[in-house]
């Protein structure tokens, strides 16, 4: 089989989870995106172990252990990104990133508006944790 | 203790004085009087010590070089002839008797701590210039008198007459201090030292290689020091100060102190023929010029200033025709009367509660209201009009003496021109004294219409030393000019009996002259209601005539002079009053010639600053605020966005990495 | 352009390119192809549906056609690993946090951020410049997929534990720690939600991490139950600043 199949494949694939990852507004979809990028190396590892253990009689198998430690990783990531946007889903009422902008230029004038807007249950909390 | 050792203590105790005063003006407030007048008292025993050890004869040198300055050394001096005890000893009366004068005058005044701080400094300053044998100590007390004189002349400083005058003495006694101090430079360079021992030595020796531009250098200092014209305007508007300030500083003694150091250096002067011809021109215009102001002045105490500019034009007069005797020997008894006439205006402007020649003229019974005042400053005006047996006809006649002995070739020391230039100036001057004197005396005391304010009895300390100073007023000449030839260079002080006659019958004719004119006008003096009166019966001197100061300008319509047609001086200046009043323009001169340029230069700057070189600067700022806003707007918070620029970077990059790997 | 290959192996590239042309492929290479267009719509799709949970499906497709092309590449227990891992835990537990995050069911106007055209150019350009390079590089490559297996299990377990055995240990401690990071992500909200505000919020609104299917077509309503709990973040710093 030409390399360039699966090369190409993979390519293709990083490029439309690249894609996703700088389209999507939800997050989760954004972790969906990350998973194709990763998914597109997989392939190209497995690919290119193949055909070096046979041109290069390659015995370490590097690639498909690289393969297994990605597959490994990922599932990791995928459990604290979706932790981190559930925490973040928690937090700011939202799970899109675009809405997420707290490091924008000027967003400190419209910080303390929200703040002085949910002041008011703050300081019942404040008050509720005290006499608990 | 030696007669160094007392030398010494004569400018240190007023100057201990007044750092004590201004440590503990605020804290102990009891103490201020006692080391305001003590130390001034102890200096003028010293100073009586000093002069009795120098006793006229060898000058006490004493020098001590504190370290090693570079090429020409400075040397902590002294140098005492008679003339340096004699002046000291002026100094010293003249200072005590203001401060004791000031603690009536001042009473309530919540500044007085400083103040007598300030004097006592002004006097630690004057005794430094007067006893000091090295130009550069004696430069040290010349100005810091400068800056005693700039914060006593704003001592009313809420006044913006106060302010405006003491920035203006300061700036223009700066301006002859340029050049003094270079003078003192190119002299020291010169002559190898500061020491004035050793420059009169080298002058001697004819060791001076430009002698013109060094007397003409150092002539602007004590020109602008001594008021003499062109530097004179500043004087006149100094006496927005307190009047015991003006009598002190502005009459006695910081205004002699340029005509004294000219005295100490005369010999630099004499070694330039043209430096005498321009002092004398200088001394003529200055003398004639002030005399015509005073007669225009309608303030008391610019009258007295003017009148003072003109005594000072007096001895210059005599040093330029090469007589330092007749100078110091003027300066003695001109420090004491008009010191004491400067004291009894301020006790007149109590009492009448105004600084207006033409308001007193209107005040009937003034004289009764003061007769310390009336018959002190009686004698005070006979002794500047020059009118014998009183002190002032002695020194003024020594002078006239001194200037016809040059002009008719009887000695050498001066240009003959210099000794025409000051005998007719001079007796010119002399009349127009005596007319000013009698002005002011028929004004001041001889006024009709509604009966002056009682302001009660004036206060002791403020009466007692009027009477200390007509003492000197009165016989210092009679007595002294007999004595003074031992002190002195041994010239003969005698009056020769041509200037005599001549000086007052001329100043006889002006003072008939000025009463016929008196009588002429003083009849319109009740027709023509004219006057504002500050009434503080209870609260002190100073307060009054600060006020008297502060209301002039809006109740007469300026500083100078009132809208009086029973004037004497009016009607005998005629279409002269009106320039003489402001000072014949040279105010209005040096605005048009110095400020506005000098204005104008500052808004071109400005303009420049503003408009041209804020452009730039703009400009700078305002292309990196454009390039930030651009920037600032790519920062949308939104990550997305930066991961697609940092990705779309990165594939730029990867693709220009292959282009060149490759070769392509 | 030169590449790798015609370096290291000129024999084997001559020979290949004789052998094996494009225009005539083989049944392996028919099959890569037809399940990679497949897999690659999928991933399309999945990243242009505009219903969320589709989107979660499709990627189970994408992914099971990947395992497919593992399989096609004689690396069989990859494939499975593939299988178990991503379809059957990583897909599943992305469904969980759509539920989790109350995304709404059915089309969404908004999926994609406004973003959407400067990421196609991005994507579009390195899809261009990576298959560029990569064809212009490997076009001549050929995988020779006879013999025995490349990724048996047997063989990919030897190499495993006699080469790679350290670092797997150490990815076991990474596993560990993701593991306990997640616990204790989820534990910190799980602590805040049992403070007595977060309860009274429960009471209006009910809590934010029990999927409602009822507030999921109507967004701006979930929106603003949740939009509560931004007070509900800021006691425990409040309390710290006083």
């Amino acid at each position: 089989m030409h390399l360039a199949y699966p090369a190409v494949l993979a390519a293709l694939l990083f490029c439309t989870g690249l894609y996703g990852v700088l389209a999507r507004r939800n997050a989760i979809l954004v972790l969906m995106s990350v998973e194709l990028m990763l998914n597109a190396v997989n392939l190209n590892l497995v690919a290119f172990d193949v055909w070096l253990s046979k041109a290069a009689r390659d015995t370490l198998h590097s690639g498909q252990a690289l393969t297994l430690f990605t597959i490994a990783i990922a599932a990791a990531e995928i459990g604290i990104g979706l932790a981190i946007v559930l925490a973040v889903h928690r937090n700011r009422g939202t799970s899109d990133i675009d809405k997420l902008r707290d490091t924008a230029e000027g967003h400190e004038t419209v910080g303390p508006d929200s703040d002085a807007l949910t002041a008011g249950p703050a300081d019942g909390a404040g008050k509720a944790e005290a006499t608990a | 203790m030696t007669t160094t050792t007392l030398a010494v203590l004569v400018p240190l105790l007023p100057f201990l004085g007044a750092a004590a005063g201004l440590l503990l003006g605020r804290t102990a407030p009891g103490f201020v009087r006692p080391l305001a007048v003590l130390p001034a008292l102890t200096s003028l025993v010293l100073a009586v010590l000093v002069a009795v050890r120098q006793g006229g004869g060898q000058a006490v040198n004493a020098h001590t070089e504190l370290t090693p300055t570079g090429s020409v050394p400075i040397e902590l001096a002294l140098h005492i002839d008679g003339f340096a005890a004699l002046v000291a000893i002026l100094v010293g009366v003249v200072a005590s008797c203001v401060q004791i004068y000031s603690t009536g005058y001042l009473r309530d005044d919540p500044r007085y701590p400083s103040y007598a701080a300030l004097v006592s400094l002004f006097t630690s300053a004057m005794l430094l210039v007067v006893y000091s044998g090295d130009l550069i100590v004696l430069l040290v007390g010349w100005e810091v008198m400068g800056i005693c004189s700039y914060f006593l002349v704003g001592h009313y400083w809420e006044t913006p007459e106060a302010r405006a005058a003491s920035i203006k003495a300061f700036l223009v006694t700066k301006l002859g201090d340029v050049p003094f101090l270079i003078g003192l430079f190119a002299l020291a360079t010169q002559a190898g030292s500061f020491r004035i021992t050793t420059i009169l030595g080298t002058v001697a020796h004819g060791g001076l290689d430009h002698p013109t531009v060094i007397a003409l250098l150092l002539l602007a200092g004590a020109a602008g020091k001594s008021a003499q014209f062109p530097l004179h305007t500043w004087l006149p508007d100094a006496m927005a100060g307190p009047t015991p300030v003006s009598a002190l500083i502005h009459a006695a003694t910081m205004v002699a102190a340029g005509v004294y150091f000219i005295a100490r250096l005369l010999p630099v002067f004499e070694a330039s023929q043209a430096a005498m011809v321009v002092l004398a021109v200088m001394a003529a215009v200055t003398m004639v010029g002030s005399g015509l102001a005073a007669l225009a002045q309608d303030d008391i105490k610019r009258v007295l200033a003017y009148s003072t500019i003109g005594q000072l034009g007096y001895m210059t007069g005599a040093l330029a025709v090469g007589d330092r005797s007749a100078a110091v020997f003027h300066l003695l008894t001109h420090g004491a009367f008009k010191a004491l006439l400067f004291l009894a205006a301020g006790v007149i402007i109590h009492a009448a509660g105004t600084n207006s020649l033409a308001a007193m003229s209107r005040l009937h019974g003034l004289r009764d209201r003061v007769p310390d005042a009336f018959w002190t400053m009686t004698v005070a005006l006979l002794a500047l009009a020059a009118i014998p047996p009183f002190s002032g006809f002695f020194s003024k006649e020594s002078v006239l003496g001194a200037a016809e002995h040059v002009a008719t070739g009887h000695t050498e020391r001066a240009p003959g021109v210099s000794g025409w230039i000051i005998l007719v100036a001079g007796l010119l001057a002399a009349l127009l004294t005596a007319a000013y004197a009698t002005r002011l005396w028929l004004l001041a005391f001889n006024g009709r219409g509604a009966e002056a304010p009682d302001h009660g009895r004036q206060p002791l300390t403020m009466t007692v030393v009027l009477w200390v100073l007509a003492v000197p007023s009165l016989a210092l000449g009679a007595f002294a000019y007999r004595s003074l030839p031992d002190w002195f260079d041994g010239r003969d002080l005698t009056p020769a009996l041509t200037t005599s006659v001549v000086g007052t019958g001329v100043a006889l004719i002006g003072g008939i002259v000025t009463y016929a004119a008196w009588r002429h006008t003083t009849a319109l003096a009740a027709r023509v209601p004219l006057g504002a009166v500050a009434a503080h019966p209870e609260s002190d001197a100073g307060q009054v005539e600060a006020e008297a100061i502060a209301s002039h300008a809006p109740a007469y319509g300026g500083v100078a002079s009132a809208p009086d047609p029973a004037d004497p001086g009016r009607l005998l200046l005629g279409p002269l009053h009106r320039h003489a009043a402001v000072g014949f323009h040279l105010d209005a001169v040096y605005a048009a010639l110095f400020v506005r340029p000098v204005q104008a230069g500052a808004s071109l700057v400005r303009f420049l600053d503003r408009e041209v070189v804020e452009t730039y600067v703009r400009g700078a700022g305002a292309l990196p605020g454009l390039l930030g806003a651009a920037v600032r707007r790519a920062q949308t918070g939104n990550v997305q966005t930066y991961v697609s620029a940092l990705l779309a970077g990165t594939v730029v990059l990867a693709v220009a990495a292959l282009l060149v790997a490759t070769g392509a | 352009m030169t590449h790798p290959a015609d370096i290291t192996h000129p024999a084997a590239v001559t020979l290949a390119a004789a052998q094996h042309g494009f225009l005539s492929p083989t049944g392996v290479e028919i099959a890569f192809l037809l399940v990679g267009l497949a897999t690659f719509g999928a991933a399309l799709v999945t990243v242009t549906t505009r219903q969320l949970v589709h989107a979660a499906l499709w990627l189970v497709v994408a992914l099971g056609g990947l395992a497919v092309e593992y399989l096609l590449l004689t690396a069989e227990f990859i494939a499975w690993v593939q299988v178990l891992i991503y379809v059957g835990s990583v897909v599943v537990l992305l469904l969980f946090g759509l539920m989790l995050t109350r995304a709404p069911i059915g089309r969404s106007p908004d999926a994609d951020s406004g973003n959407r055209w400067a990421a196609l150019t991005v994507a579009v350009a390195a899809a261009a410049a990576l298959v560029w390079v990569v064809v212009d590089a490997f076009r001549t490559t050929w995988v020779d997929l006879d013999g025995p297996a490349a990724g048996s299990t047997a063989v990919t377990g030897a190499s495993l534990f006699q080469n790679w055995v350290l670092p797997f240990e150490a990815l076991s401690v990474l596993l560990l720690a993701a593991l306990v990071g997640a616990i204790v992500l989820s534990r910190k909200a799980k602590a805040e939600s049992s403070l007595p505000p977060v309860n009274s919020r429960a009471a209006t609104g009910g809590s934010p991490s029990v999927p409602d299917s009822r507030n999921h077509p109507i967004g701006g309503t979930a929106r603003s139950h949740a939009a509560k709990p931004v007070a509900g973040t800021h006691p425990a710093d409040q309390e710290g600043a006083r």
